[in-house]
């Protein structure tokens, strides 16, 4: 479980998020969603530890991160998985070597054992027979689903999503939102995704934050978001007449 | 402004170099990042090195043929002279002002294009020191590599000296021979190599800095290592003067 207390960051003059506190509870998916600009990725990154908040607590299963030191941050990242928006895996190796990169890195298993999780977590993604492809020999998706498999590898407690869905087709990033929430069930992880796309807020939101002008608008699962009554949740989800329709026929 | 600038980029540089010389993660994933570094940076340096070295071996001969051949000058002085600008200047300095341009950009480029695309934040969630991960295994391969790389363009450029004198006739090979024999002083080459692993030093890690420090796309990337050749050229031609009269004197 993540908990965060009153975050707030400024930059400059401009403060970008402004006294947020929630619960990210663990086997459950949590989205944060919000316009561009919101907030969601500083939020995130202030959560993972990549940006220090001017102000309040994040706490990792009752450790609070920022009263960390450098090696105990270290550490903490190992129990730490992430999913980037450009799946940021290294060109430099193929895809097994990508997966067996963070257990080459800290763990203690023999080189057998480590290619076995390596292969384990590959077959969990449907990605076996992409092992020896180099990444840029894979579509979106696939890359996506290797850097999970990668971000799995360490069995981590706190998988971290930046927009996973970005660039994808609405096929794919279903298989993709799928996966997540799979692996968040499957293995009891806390997993936070940072969104905006509208299928992932309805097909996995388990527990979905709203950010608003960096403040927390709105909050609660993806049954009661098509029931609200707050106007800039609903013209941020229901732009379109598409959806707007959608909603109509839910309601 | 400047001078503010200057001072600010080079305790950005030494903050980045103490985290780069920590002690790795792991040993064997360092060998192994050093083992595919020997080979770039050094292995697919050769060719290059031995072209260049070759043909300047070459046309140095024969510029000092034609302007130093006098009736009171002894015709060895051609070789002797070939000799010691290769020794003591092209196959230490040029040549490294040449690979800061293929060495420093790969470098940098590489490094640049890891840092837009999340490849270094990748690291860094996986609480690995990107940095250590990336730039020792660079550094301490090329500085490896560079003395063998001096010493094969000392061998080419005096093979380039010698085709010219057997293949042209504008010097006859005994004479280049002796020139390049006389007074031979073993240090000059030490001192080519020392220098040579000062200038590694600075291209490895002045590259790898402009790298790891892109922030943007990759109009970024290209602006940064451009700055990284210029920058690694400046710091070369002034650690050239410093080493130099350190150890010449």
């Amino acid at each position: 479980m993540i908990e965060i207390a009153n975050i707030s960051k400024r930059f400059g003059d401009q403060t970008v998020l402004n006294n947020i506190s929630t619960t990210f509870e663990s086997g459950k998916t949590s989205l944060i969603i919000g316009q561009s600009g919101a907030g969601k990725t500083v939020l995130l990154k202030c959560i993972v530890g990549l940006l220090q908040p001017d102000e309040g607590e994040v706490i990792f299963d009752e450790r609070n991160i920022l009263t960390f030191n450098k090696k105990e941050r270290l550490m903490l990242r190992r129990e730490m998985g992430m999913l980037f928006q450009s799946a940021a895996l290294f060109d430099s190796m193929s895809v097994l070597e990508n997966v067996m990169f963070p257990l080459e890195m800290f763990s203690a298993k023999s080189y057998d054992e480590k290619l076995k999780r390596a292969r384990f977590c590959l077959e969990r993604v449907n990605m076996i027979e992409a092992q020896d492809k180099s990444p840029e020999e894979l579509s979106g998706g696939m890359q996506k689903r290797a850097a999970i498999a990668r971000a799995i590898a360490l069995e981590p407690r706190y998988l971290f999503c930046d927009e996973p869905n970005s660039g994808l087709d609405p096929q794919t990033s279903l298989i993709i939102d799928k996966l997540i929430h799979e692996i968040t069930e499957e293995y009891n992880i806390t997993t936070i995704v940072n969104t905006h796309d509208m299928n992932s807020v309805m097909g996995i939101g388990d527990h979905i934050t709203f950010l608003a002008g960096g403040q927390l608008s709105w909050e609660g699962t993806k049954d009661e978001i098509l029931y609200t009554d707050n106007k800039q949740l609903n013209d941020f989800l229901f732009s379109s007449d598409l959806l707007k329709k959608v909603r109509k026929s839910e309601l | 402004m400047i001078i503010a600038d200057s001072i600010s980029t080079f305790g950005k540089y030494l903050m980045l170099m103490r985290r780069v010389f920590a002690r790795p993660e792991s040993i064997k994933m360092f060998f192994r990042q050093f083992r595919i570094e020997l080979y770039q940076l050094g292995v697919n340096s050769i060719p290059i090195v031995l072209l260049i070295s070759f043909f300047i071996g070459a046309v140095i001969c024969i510029q000092m043929k034609l302007n130093i051949e006098s009736a009171w000058m002894p015709k060895f002085v051609v070789g002797y002279a070939t000799r010691e600008i290769l020794i003591l200047e092209f196959s230490s300095s040029i040549m490294c002002l040449i690979l800061s341009g293929k060495v420093g950009s790969n470098i940098t480029s590489e490094i640049g294009t890891m840092r837009v695309t999340q490849q270094i934040d990748a690291m860094e969630i996986m609480g690995v020191n990107s940095a250590n991960f990336l730039i020792l295994p660079k550094v301490t391969a090329l500085i490896t590599m560079i003395p063998i790389l001096v010493i094969f363009s000392i061998g080419a450029g005096i093979a380039g000296a010698y085709a010219i004198g057997l293949f042209t006739g504008i010097m006859t090979p005994d004479d280049l021979t002796t020139g390049l024999q006389y007074e031979f002083s073993q240090w000059y080459v030490w001192c080519s190599i020392i220098k040579s692993l000062f200038f590694a030093f600075i291209i490895s890690s002045v590259a790898s800095y402009y790298g790891y420090s892109v922030e943007g796309g990759s109009i970024e990337v290209g602006k940064a290592s451009t700055d990284s050749v210029v920058s690694c050229s400046v710091l070369i031609l002034f650690a050239d003067i410093v080493l130099t009269q350190l150890l010449m004197q």
